[in-house]
């Protein structure tokens, strides 16, 4: 059946599905993007570096809730088809983002809001859940069969996108608006914008049609009755669940959150880079790496799926810390000497009295600006004690620009990494689909991509930043979390998994 | 290759709950490091969620080393 589908149908298929799963994504990445403002926003001012752990593990919490997600809404997209049920998930997935920018902060509801966002983050998650099997199995379910890797591929490509689209929106917006009113209400726009796609998005999906192995299976009254039951309590379904999870999409979903997410984070967090610049790197690299979702996809159906999934893997554990490392000796800037200052300026003293005492808080922030071109901001905050006198803290460098041959090393980097995600990410959706029967697919390949990704991948910035925060860590101490896990799901892959395919998946 | 994945089975099941016990003693012992009580609640959420989630997901290593050991992987459908 789908072996005569003409082509054009093909990609009105997948660009119906693509969109949408386009949208979804750029709804749940905005969140982590704007981490850091969304923690002043929903916690306490005095919270410090607790409000981004405590803003990361609700961004988490969005991912911890994808398997669950994807049992509810599999099992829908099993009983009553693909269509109805990835439309379902859009919604509620628009709705929630929509609402996260009108919730009020911190200030104006107190510890309401955090709970508020929480809450809107589960649904986001679990909508998330449902989604992306629905497309995936949508699109193979029309694909030819040799050319799986190829058209699934595209779906592939949105979650880059969507993030490159969020990126771009709040680069944009900020820019448009400035730091300060960004920082104070502007971050809310890009949530708000959401619900214009999601609109558009809805419309196209509702002329789809319904997959045509599922609709077959439907006529012929073979759909599951039960396809929990069938995924999880048939030892020979459960098994390959498994393997799926721990051969591949447990690497997978490190891989891909370290190269896009944990990047991002650490470039603004650990290496101090200026919020647009930090951002400018990530969008060059997505851009020059987003075509790789497709050549890998397209390239796994003629070599198969394993050891193209399985080297992007390797090369992440062996490459991941002398990236790191070239990460945060490029952005030193405190070992910069005098001559190589083109001009310093400071701002003037800000005094503060330190609350339920009578010393005082000195802020100086000097810009620098290098003969090589880069710039940084110098922080000094010195405390002024009515008893001990002057106690001066360590300055701290931040907003740093770096110079143009640096940027370019990075996005350079930045590249390296997103080619590595398009590895592992790329050829996933047909190995999975292919892992699974019709009557339970949408359920059984949910379930193992979204803990791989979701909870394995969607913890990297969490337990990454954790770990880089306890005593006698270095900043680059976070990595041997994904190391960790993606050399047990390479070790796993590489053993037990079969590189064959199985190219019939109309049963 | 039969063999290395039976045997390499008992490794998964080991490993399984080797993992929970070091992160419940990561959590005993990051809990204790703490000094304020924000500090505390802080962190025994965190670690509560990283216990939650990760003790499903080290029964489920279990399952698929006991999986490995008994052969079931030894012939896959594809194959």
């Amino acid at each position: 059946m789908s072996e005569t589908l003409p082509k054009n149908n093909i990609f009105k298929v997948i660009g119906a599905s693509s969109l949408g799963t386009l949208i979804e994504w750029y709804d749940f990445y905005i969140f982590g993007s704007l981490a850091v403002i969304i923690g002043h926003q929903l916690f306490p001012e005095d919270a410090g570096a607790s409000a981004l752990i405590n803003t990361l593990a609700i961004f988490a919490a969005g991912f911890i809730v994808r398997p669950f997600g994807a049992l509810v809404f599999g099992r829908l997209g099993d009983l009553i088809g693909r269509k109805y049920t990835f439309l379902l998930t859009l919604v509620l997935m628009g709705g929630s983002t929509f609402l996260i920018g009108l919730i009020p902060s911190y200030k104006t509801i107190g510890y309401a809001a955090p709970l508020l966002v929480l809450l809107l983050r589960l649904i986001q998650g679990l909508a998330l859940g449902g989604e992306y099997g629905g497309a995936a199995t949508y699109v193979a379910e029309h694909a030819p069969k040799n050319r799986r890797g190829f058209f699934t591929s595209w779906i592939q490509t949105t979650a880059t996108l969507g993030l490159f689209l969020s990126l771009g929106v709040i680069v944009i917006t900020k820019n448009i608006l400035g730091a300060e009113a960004f920082g104070d209400w502007g971050w809310r726009i890009p949530f708000l914008l959401s619900i214009v796609l999601v609109v558009v998005s809805i419309y196209i999906r509702m002329k789809m049609h319904e997959s045509p192995m599922f609709s077959k299976l439907k006529a012929e009254g073979n759909i599951s009755k039960n396809p929990l039951k069938e995924s999880f309590n048939n030892k020979a379904n459960f098994k390959m669940v498994l393997l799926a999870l721990f051969g591949a999409t447990m690497g997978q979903g490190v891989i891909w959150y370290t190269g896009q997410f944990y990047a991002q984070s650490f470039l603004e967090n650990s290496c101090k880079l200026d919020f647009n610049d930090s951002r400018y790197i990530l969008l060059w690299g997505i851009a020059f790496a987003t075509p790789f979702f497709v050549i890998f996809g397209s390239w796994s159906d003629r070599v198969g799926r394993k050891w193209i999934m399985l080297s992007g893997m390797l090369l992440g554990i062996l490459f991941y810390r002398p990236i790191y490392q070239i990460f945060l000796d490029d952005t030193d800037f405190s070992k910069i000497s005098q001559n190589d200052i083109l001009s310093s300026k400071s701002s003037p003293v800000i005094s503060v009295l330190i609350p339920n005492s009578s010393d005082s808080l000195r802020t100086t922030i000097t810009n620098v600006i290098l003969k090589n071109g880069a710039s940084f901001n110098k922080v000094q905050s010195d405390t002024v004690s009515v008893s001990k006198g002057l106690l001066p803290a360590k300055d701290i460098l931040k907003d740093k620009i770096l110079p143009t041959p640096i940027f370019w090393k990075f996005v350079g980097l930045i590249f390296f990494q997103i080619l590595l995600v398009t590895m592992v990410y790329g050829p996933i959706a047909a190995f999975l689909v292919e892992l699974f029967p019709t009557k339970i697919r949408y359920t059984s390949m949910s379930l193992p991509y979204h803990i791989g990704n979701g909870v394995f991948g969607g913890l990297v910035p969490f337990i990454a930043t954790l770990i880089a925060s306890f005593s006698g860590s270095t900043p680059l101490s976070g990595l041997w979390y994904p190391i960790g896990i993606a050399t047990l799901s390479l070790i796993i892959g590489t053993i037990y998994l079969s590189n064959k395919r199985d190219e019939s998946i109309n049963d | 290759m039969n063999t290395l994945k039976k045997y390499l089975g008992l490794v998964w099941m080991i490993l399984g709950p080797l993992a929970m016990i070091f992160l419940f003693i990561q959590a005993v012992d990051k809990v204790g490091l703490t000094h304020t009580e924000i500090e505390r609640t802080n962190t025994i959420l965190q670690w509560a969620i990283i216990l939650f989630i990760f003790t499903p997901i080290s029964l489920g290593l279990m399952i698929f080393g006991f999986y490995g050991w008994k052969g079931e992987y030894a012939k896959l459908p594809e194959s």
